[in-house]
């Protein structure tokens, strides 16, 4: 059964005496953007939440931090790193980023030809802020406007 | 990461949510989503495991364009080696594990803060 991660992180800080995490809970259906295209013939965005930048690029603080990275696409796994506020989680992240940043496994399905391509950047952000009205005005908009800019044709966007 | 989505779709960009906490992808609602019953920190798959990280974003990829019905979720068939993990990610009880909530930049390693001054990524004063 899978983990039931709200029931258990809401538990564990009422046990320690602080205001309980509001979770974002859906009150209306999606909305919906069709796909057009083939995997093969799209231009692909990424996002990830992981807290990823790259060498060179300033790491993100841990107070609700909605800044983003742009990463260039042919950055080595040996140049990305990782900050995160829930930094316990990316242990094997730091020794083999493929496991939340999949900048290496999309280059090699591009090479396989699944892929069309990658947008010549891809995109990072730290996750862990508790301000929904600040995602919603500072992190999605930043988001939306690095994305058009690259003219991708859909993005995976990878939760940590 | 359920916000965003939501706000690129709204924009006419479709959009695939891979995440490995199920209840919070339920809550959330992303357009398409796919769920991989993995520790957090492994969405896109095993470290150092190539064959297992190819399958789970090509198994996302593949839902993105043929998912159908707005907030349906794929659980993807890839499996951890064992259940040790789940103990704790779903513990009632224990210590705070998040890191202080500080305002200057957390390097991963030392060098990367004068990596980021040199590029004029970081600015000191």
């Amino acid at each position: 059964m899978a983990v039931q991660y709200m029931q258990a992180i809401a538990a564990r800080y009422l046990s320690l005496g602080y205001t309980p995490y509001r979770w974002f809970s859906a009150q209306t259906p999606p909305p919906w953007s069709p796909v057009t295209k083939p995997l093969a013939e799209m231009t692909l965005g990424m996002l990830s939440t992981s807290g990823a930048y790259a060498l060179g690029q300033c790491a993100y603080h841990y107070k609700d931090d909605t800044s983003i990275r742009e990463i260039a696409s042919d950055t080595p796994d040996a140049a990305l790193r990782f900050s995160h506020i829930t930094e316990n989680y990316l242990v094997d992240a730091r020794l083999d980023p493929s496991c939340v940043f999949p900048l290496e496994t999309l280059r090699r399905l591009v090479r396989a030809g699944v892929v069309g391509r990658l947008a010549s950047h891809v995109l990072s952000c730290m996750g862990g802020v508790y301000s929904q009205r600040r995602v919603r005005e500072e992190v999605a908009p930043a988001v939306l406007t690095a994305f058009q800019r690259r003219h991708i044709d859909a993005a995976l966007l990878v939760a940590m | 990461m359920s916000l965003i989505a939501r706000h690129l779709e709204a924009h006419h960009i479709p959009t695939l949510v891979l995440g490995s906490a199920r209840d919070i992808l339920l809550a959330g609602q992303p357009p398409r989503a796919c769920f991989v019953d993995y520790p957090l920190g492994h969405a896109t798959g095993k470290p150092f495991d190539r064959a297992d990280q190819a399958d789970i974003v090509r198994a996302s990829l593949e839902a993105l364009v043929t998912s159908a019905t707005p907030g349906a979720l794929q659980s993807l068939p890839n499996r951890w080696a064992d259940d040790v993990w789940r103990t704790q990610a779903g513990a009632i009880t224990g210590q705070d594990t998040r890191q202080p909530r500080d305002e200057s930049p957390q390097f991963q390693l030392p060098g990367d803060r004068a990596a980021a001054l040199a590029s004029g990524a970081l600015r000191v004063g």
